[in-house]
């Protein structure tokens, strides 16, 4: 099972994003669970969603506490430590920032990248610039970072949830897979 | 056909695959999906329904039971505190022997003011005489709308299906959607007990002193009891024809248990993950999830539960004063044991959205087989703050 926990704040499209996720491992076969953690939710508003995944049909029911992935929507949350907390030691996150990943100095214990999917999503109208929407503009850099989907599927996924700009959000998904950033891995840390 | 769909997308294409012909609902968190699309569905003519708006739940089943008394099949759908406000009419509906079925979608009782899931507001609808099953899936919801009219039309008696406010309504995950076809062959009109009919006038539930109103409910209560019965011929239908089956009780690693833990709804999921867990390093525990709630299946709740030395009752609803609701229904069960007589005890979590995490099903694992009964409580408390 492989669990995937995306920060963001209410308006980014976090749980949207888990929603195209979802539907992009469903369409490859797999068993999934995508839900919103439900807190009072306002527009800026710290917001969580989680995906669950696996080969065969998921029982667990709780929130995700120890996530394989941390996605992070909000560049102003990836200082915070909620966000990576519980990642596996080994885990991957991803950050939506303007930065190159070896900048992201207080996860230096965990696999980082990041992709400026701020950047990417107004390119293609998404959003405006004080609130981008950025769930499609860092689907793109997950899929390459994770290797668990394909752009294809998550293509699939955007044209059938998406009916707003589908153009717009399948171009800035695949710009965002071209434009990830991954930190060249320590030769002490283990490597996945 | 399989589709990624929320709980709440579930129970109204159940809702629709059932031709459902009025609906009545009044919108409330985390309900509000399930009338949003079906009203869209009647209003794109994807339904062919009556969607009559109302300005409350009491109005909703005031409204139900109206339409119901004609014959026609009736729906609506709650939550919480607009479960509460329908009480008064509850009992009405089950005593006009009226074949509604609702969905609730369960939320906690204020106050102090919450929208998460736990089982208080359903439960306390217990002696109302609607027939309640809990669900543990979205595809599990989606069928046991189904289900419901099924049993409810055999009966004369309501139904209420209820899902995990959030952990089921708001998750999405993959179902099996039927082929209209096959759910017609499954739902084939039933005749009503006793419509209204302009041309042969009567009056139906007038003043009933004394001398009969006990056998009206007499009936009512026979009814509810022979319910337990068509529940598991209505699931061996449905398994013939969809191929998923539904006991009323789920056993699961029981047979050589020595620990069974008891849970219903969506924290039985994460029951059978920690006991597949601990099959692994050898202990025997297992798990009875109840999905049938009324009728309460007595036989099957001792059978299961008998050869134990301890079972573990997990309730997600305190009975202020006493002790958890499931608790008390499994203890009395096991009163009636012609066998063994297992040490039970009471375990209550996840009130008002406490996610229940497989720590805690541990900790109550732990506890029952370490502490011995003068160490526990009457309700002992999962993840409480100290």
């Amino acid at each position: 099972m492989v669990e995937v926990r995306i920060h963001g704040r209410g308006g980014q499209g976090a749980v949207a994003a888990a929603h195209v996720l979802a539907l992009s491992l469903f369409r490859e076969g797999k068993w999934v669970q995508a839900f919103p953690h439900f807190g009072v939710e306002r527009r800026g508003a710290p917001v969580a969603a989680f995906v669950r995944f696996d080969t065969q049909p998921i029982e667990l029911r709780c929130h995700i506490y120890t996530p394989d992935y941390v996605i992070i929507l909000d560049p102003t949350l990836s200082g915070s430590p909620v966000a990576v907390e519980g990642l596996k030691p080994n885990g991957g996150v991803l950050v939506n920032s303007p930065g190159q990943p070896e900048e992201l100095d207080q996860l230096k214990s965990f696999r980082r990248a990041t992709v400026n999917a701020s950047s990417i999503a107004l390119k293609y109208g998404l959003g405006t610039p004080a609130s981008p929407i950025v769930n499609t503009a860092i689907l793109g850099a997950f899929a390459r970072f994770s290797e668990m989907v394909s752009c294809e599927s998550v293509t699939e996924s955007i044209k059938e949830l998406i009916k707003r700009k589908t153009e717009q959000n399948i171009a800035a998904l695949r710009d965002s897979y071209e434009s990830l950033r991954v930190a060249s891995v320590n030769e002490t840390e283990t490597l996945r | 056909m399989k589709a990624l769909i929320t709980g709440n997308e579930a129970v109204s294409i159940a809702v629709k695959l059932a031709r459902v012909e009025v609906i009545a609902t009044y919108p409330i968190t985390p309900q509000t999906n399930i009338s949003e699309k079906l009203s869209l569905y009647c209003s794109r003519g994807e339904m062919d329904a009556d969607f009559i708006k109302v300005e409350s739940e009491h109005s909703a089943m005031a409204t139900l039971v109206g339409a119901a008394s004609t014959g026609v099949r009736t729906f609506t759908a709650t939550s919480s505190q607009g479960l509460a406000l329908m009480h008064e009419l509850l009992h009405w509906a089950s005593g006009a022997r009226l074949p509604i079925v609702m969905a609730n979608v369960n939320r906690a009782l204020g106050a102090p003011w919450n929208i998460w899931c736990d089982h208080s507001d359903s439960l306390s609808q217990r002696d109302t005489g609607w027939l309640q099953f809990y669900c543990e899936s979205c595809q599990e919801v989606l069928d046991t709308v189904l289900i419901a009219f099924r049993v409810a039309e055999t009966v004369s008696t309501p139904a209420m299906v209820m899902l995990d406010g959030f952990i089921l309504s708001h998750t999405a995950e993959p179902v099996d959607i039927p082929e209209q076809e096959m759910v017609d062959k499954f739902l084939p009109r039933q005749k009503p007990l006793a419509p209204i009919d302009p041309k042969d006038p009567h009056t139906l539930h007038a003043v009933t002193g004394p001398d009969y109103f006990m056998e009206f409910k007499e009936k009512q209560y026979e009814a509810a009891r022979r319910a337990e019965q068509a529940a598991r011929e209505v699931s061996v239908e449905f398994a013939k024809i969809f191929g998923r089956n539904y006991p009323l009780t789920e056993g699961f690693m029981c047979d050589d248990a020595e620990t069974v833990i008891v849970a219903a709804g969506t924290s039985a999921g994460t029951c059978r993950y920690v006991v597949r867990k601990l099959r692994e390093q050898g202990r025997k525990v297992g798990l009875m999830r109840v999905r049938t709630f009324r009728p309460f299946p007595f036989e099957e709740v001792n059978s299961l539960l008998a050869a134990a030395k301890r079972v573990a009752v997990l309730d997600q609803a305190v009975s202020p004063g006493s002790e958890g609701v499931l608790f008390q229904e499994v203890k009395a069960s096991l009163y009636e044991s012609a066998g063994g007589r297992p040490a039970v005890y009471g375990f209550v979590s996840g009130l008002g959205g406490r996610d229940i995490v497989p720590e805690y099903i541990e900790e109550m694992i732990e506890k029952v087989e370490n502490s011995g009964k003068e160490k526990l409580d009457r309700v002992n408390w999962l993840g409480l703050k100290k």
